[in-house]
Order: structure tokens, then sequence, then C-alpha cells
């Protein structure tokens, strides 16, 4: 029961140590951006289950209904996807301007493109 | 009627000032915009700072909605202090912002400068005066989505990949906070800083909030800067817009040591930092390894701004270091220097914005023989410097002095030893301007002379006034420092 009845922990354990494996381990700025989503995607979860009350319902009061889910964390994690998704938008916006620039989204091909430029001045 | 609603101004004036800047296109008018928001904003932190003074903590109801249910807003000594500090410096810099921004920036984008700028202040000023655990994270992604944004500003290309980098860093430093932020939540049901301290007495060992501590601990040290996870910081700084790096230096990462003390002290308390974990050990190892490496590392750079943002991470040390002493003497130093180390790296980086105005960019090479061009701001730069180094008559002795006296209270009087040994690091590298500016012969070609801009050339000296005022007139900072300090301790017994 315990690790069973606690699945909606490991996927956000899971989520969590992936996107931020993804973060650290890949060079492409893209796929940075996208392992850094899917880490704050697992916080949404963090949130959003234990907020459930199994068999709870809307905290309407209406005869018949005793038992209530926690709306709170639903409205707390709209707002952190709204930041997330402006966090994306601009890190979007940032790897545009750096292809841009440098013609190149692959860290290791920027950073050699700077030292380089750095070396003729 | 108005007064009664001031914690909310302080915040909403900066807000509104934002989008409207946006709709008036015009640079000119966004800059004045932007300026009159800060300032008032400063007055309103002002009447605040005079109202706790007299008559304690005030604690403000969003909405109506009563605390602990709707969001407070909760002005106490600790965070009237940082509202005046993050307000007063944003004023200062606001008028710089003028000159610098449209010899810096490409046209157009001054108009979006000014945008961010006032809602990175907003959100600086909400962090500070919250009450309310989630909603300090929302106005934390406020400020650092709007800095993200403000650095990558900057004229240089890399400034984007710096601004990038931070964003991850940034990003995942507030998503480790609101992972706390979520325990804690799970834990106590409530947000509500107070209520939360007030409802994880007698509990404090469990272990979810044990992980709730780790997670906001690494959080917010990855926003302030602790050592060895600044490495967004000196590219940031570096590349980032004269205006912007003056302003985040002296503002940005000192809220974020405020939410980590609030955290700390409010919410957990001495007994989890000190006999359940060795949080204390850990933050004092870190931030002496901070003082030292960053401070040796600054001594070899060849920018300027670069070498003073490697010494942001060395001061962030002692700010750090007075709060892992973890008594009041240490944490009336760490907060004293948060104040005076503001004020400091402020005139260090406008002063620097100055000389980037004639010479384009900030390389030591460039101001070789300064003193003969612009003799009175490499006088000030110098002074500024002095008081980084922590010479008596400027703001840096009285937070070194304080934190000094704090060790030797504690009984370590070694840690005594290091903060004065690591200033004279500082000498070494604050000397390699005065070397190149006073004793070496000018550059060549030396920079074309131009107009001194007043609007640039008083903020900078405002600052540099300050450095030298707060060395001899300790009577605001210390004891408003005391009062925080007492407060804090109070709260963590």
């Amino acid at each position: 029961m315990s690790v069973l009845g606690h699945y909606n922990y490991w996927v956000t354990v899971f989520l969590m140590t992936a996107g931020l494996y993804i973060v650290i381990a890949r060079g492409n700025l893209v796929k940075k951006l996208i392992g850094l989503s899917i880490f704050q995607t697992s916080v949404y979860l963090l949130y959003v289950a234990p907020g459930k009350v199994i068999g709870g319902t809307a905290p309407i009061i209406a005869p018949g209904y005793t038992l209530y889910s926690n709306p709170l964390p639903h409205v707390l994690i709209l707002t952190a996807i709204v930041v997330g998704v402006a966090t994306l938008a601009l890190g979007l916006a940032l790897a545009v301007r750096i292809h841009e620039q440098y013609g190149s989204i692959e860290e290791d091909e920027i950073l050699a493109a700077d030292r380089e430029a750095e070396e003729r001045a | 009627m108005i007064l009664a609603h001031l914690p909310a101004l302080e915040v909403v004036v900066p807000l509104i000032a934002a989008p409207l800047t946006l709709v008036l296109r015009r640079a000119s008018i966004a800059w004045a915009l932007t300026t009159a928001a800060c300032a008032i904003s400063f007055v309103v932190a002002l009447l605040l700072a005079v109202e706790v003074a007299r008559g304690g903590p005030i604690s403000y109801a969003i909405g109506s909605w009563a605390p602990p249910w709707g969001i407070e807003y909760r002005v106490d000594a600790l965070s009237s202090f940082m509202l005046v500090l993050v307000s007063g410096i944003a004023t200062v810099v606001a008028p710089y912002a003028l000159r610098s921004v449209a010899t810096e920036l490409r046209g157009g984008q001054g108009t979006l400068l000014y945008t961010m700028f006032c809602l990175c202040v907003a959100g600086l000023l909400g962090m500070s005066i919250t009450g309310d655990a989630f909603n300090l994270f929302v106005f934390m992604e406020i400020a650092s989505l709007s800095s993200y944004v403000l650095i990558a500003l900057g004229r240089d290309r890399r400034a984007l990949l710096a601004s990038f980098q931070y964003l991850i860093l940034g990003t995942i430093g507030a998503t480790f906070f609101v992972i706390g932020v979520g325990l804690l939540f799970l834990k106590t049901g409530t947000l509500n800083l107070a209520d939360m301290a007030d409802r994880l007495h007698g509990e404090s060992t469990d272990r979810a909030v044990r992980a709730a501590l780790a997670f906001i601990v690494v959080g917010m040290s990855l926003k302030l800067a602790l050592f060895p996870l600044h490495l967004w910081l000196p590219n940031a700084y570096t590349y980032a817009p004269s205006t912007v790096t003056a302003l985040l230096a002296a503002t940005a990462t000192k809220v974020s040591v405020y939410v980590l003390m609030r955290f700390y002290f409010d919410v957990f308390g001495l007994h989890l930092l000190t006999r359940v974990l060795p949080m204390q050990d850990i933050l004092m190892g870190l931030s002496i390894l901070a003082i030292v490496t960053a401070s040796l590392v600054a001594v070899w750079q060849t920018d300027l701004k670069r070498l003073f943002a490697y010494s942001s991470v060395a001061q962030i040390g002692y700010i750090t270091l007075g709060i892992a002493l973890g008594t009041r003497e240490g944490l009336t130093a760490a907060i004293v220097h948060l104040f005076n180390h503001g004020i400091t790296k402020g005139a260090l980086f406008l002063l620097l914005g100055l000389v980037a105005y004639y010479t384009g960019r900030t390389p030591i090479s460039s101001v070789r023989g300064l003193a003969r061009s612009m003799p009175l701001t490499t006088f000030g730069i110098t002074l500024a410097g002095l008081s980084l180094v922590g010479v008596p008559g400027t703001a840096g002795f009285v937070s070194k002095w304080t934190l000094v006296l704090a060790a030797f209270e504690a009984d370590q009087w070694w840690l005594g030893g290091i903060v004065v040994a690591t200033s004279l690091i500082a000498v070494a590298y604050v000397w390699r301007f005065v070397e190149a500016a006073y004793l070496s012969a000018p550059a060549v070609p030396s920079p074309v002379p131009r107009d001194r801009p007043l609007s640039m050339v008083v903020p900078a000296w405002i600052l540099v006034g300050a450095c030298i005022w707060f060395g001899f007139d300790t009577s605001y900072t210390v004891d408003a420092a005391r009062r925080a300090a007492t407060l804090l301790l109070e709260a963590a017994q």
C-alpha cells in the first residue's frame, strides 16, 4: 500500500529528476528548455495530486455532500502554469535571438564562437 | 484613508507604471514615469518605516480577505528596511538610465527597458513585503523574468547567452523554492508565513519539513548566488547594460538573502537549523569558501565589471557568514552588510557605467590613465573601492567591524581573522583599478571627451556620498538592523 499508494509521488519524483537531468546533460538550448518544462510540470503534480480527496467533491455546500476536495492547490498551480508558460516563452525567444546572432543553438558551438571572437579582439 | 493602504501602494505603483510605459512608447516619457513611480515607492517605503518604528509591525489584508486565508502584506522592522533599500536604490538608478540607456541600447528598445525596470522593482518590493509563501514565489518570478530581459538587452551578443543561463539556473532555483513551499503546504495546510511558523512548532523535525528546508535553502542559494551556485552571476553582471547591473547588484541578490532569512528564522526556527540538521555549519563553510575563492578569482579578472561581479559573490559570503553565526550580533552584521554592500556596489557599477559611457567597454586596459581624463569618476570608484575593502570612514568598515565583533562574541576568533585577511585580498583587486587609473600612462587612443550628463553623475555621487555618510552615521543602519535581528531571533526560538 505505502509504495503503490504513493504512486503520484513516484511520478512526481521521476519527472523531477528526468527534467533536471535533461537540463544539465543536454547542450542544445531548446532541449534544455524542454527539460526545464518537464521539471516544472512535476511541481504541478506535487501540488495538485494531494488536493484530491477520494470520494470528495467540489467545495460547494449542498445537501448530501459532506466530503470536499481542497480547491486551493489547483488555484495555486494555475498561477504556476502561467509562470511556467512565461518562462518557456522567454527562453524560446532568447534561443531565437541567440540563433540570429551565433547561427547555432548548441551551447559548445556558441562558447567556441565566443572564444574565437575574444582571441581575434 | 490613503495612509491605510500604503503597503498595497508600495507594490502597486511600479506595477501599474510598467504597462503604462509600454503604452506611452516614447522613451523620455517612459523614463519620467519610471522615475516618478520609483520615487513614490521610496516615499511610501519611508512612511512605512516611520510607521513601523513607531507602532510596530503592520498587517495588511489584500482585498480585505483576512489572513491566514487571504494574502497578507506584513511590514516589520526587517521588511521595511528592505523596502527602503530597494526603492531607494531604484529611485537613484532610474534617473541615471535616461542617458546611459540612450547610448547603450539600440533605438526602440529603450522603452522596453523601462517597462522591465518597473516590473523588476515591483517584484523585488513585493518579495520584501508579502507575508504569503506562494505570493512570494509569484513576485520572485516577476522580478526574475524581468531581470532576464533586462540582462538580455545588453549590447554585446554574449548578453543573450548570459541571460539564457541565468534563466535556466534562476528557474531551477525558483522551482526548488516552490517545491519546498509545496511540502510545507502539505504539512501545515497554510501558506501564510506566520501561520506556517505557528503550526510547525513541535513537529519541526519531520522528514517532509527537513526536505522542505533543503529545497528552499538550495533554491534561494541559487537566487542569491551562494558560492558553488553563483555561476550565472559574473556573466549576467558583465554583459547587462550599466543601469541594469547597478540595479540588480544592489538589490536582487539582497532580496533573496532576505527571503532566506525569513524562512530560516521565522518559519523553520533555530532548533531545526542547529540541532536537527547542521545547516549553520554548512552555510558557514560555504560562506568562507565564497569569500576566499571569489576574492581570489576577482584579482585575476581583466574586465572591471566582471572583477566587481566576483567581488559581489565574495561580499554575499560575508552576509551569509553573519547569518551562519546565528547570534543577534551576527544577524545584525548580515543585515547591515546587506545595506552597505548594496549602496557600495550600486555606486561602483554606476561609476563604471560612466566609464563605459566614454570608453564603450570596461576592460582594465581601457581605464589606464583615467585619473587624468576623468579625475572625479576615478576618485569616486576609488572611494567606493575603499568601502568594499572596509577602510574606516566608509560604510564597508561599519559592516566588517560589526561582523568581526560578532565573531569574537561567538568565541570564533579565527572567523574574525578570516574577515580581516580576506579584506586584504579585496585591497589587491581594488588596487588593480587604482594602479591602472592613477599610475599607468593613458591608453592610446585616449577616450574621446564627451559631455558629462548630470543625470548620470549626480546619482552615482549620491551613492558614493551614502557610502561615506553611512560610514560615520550608523544610527539608521545598525540600529534598524539590530531591531530586525532581535525580531528574527525572537521568532526563531
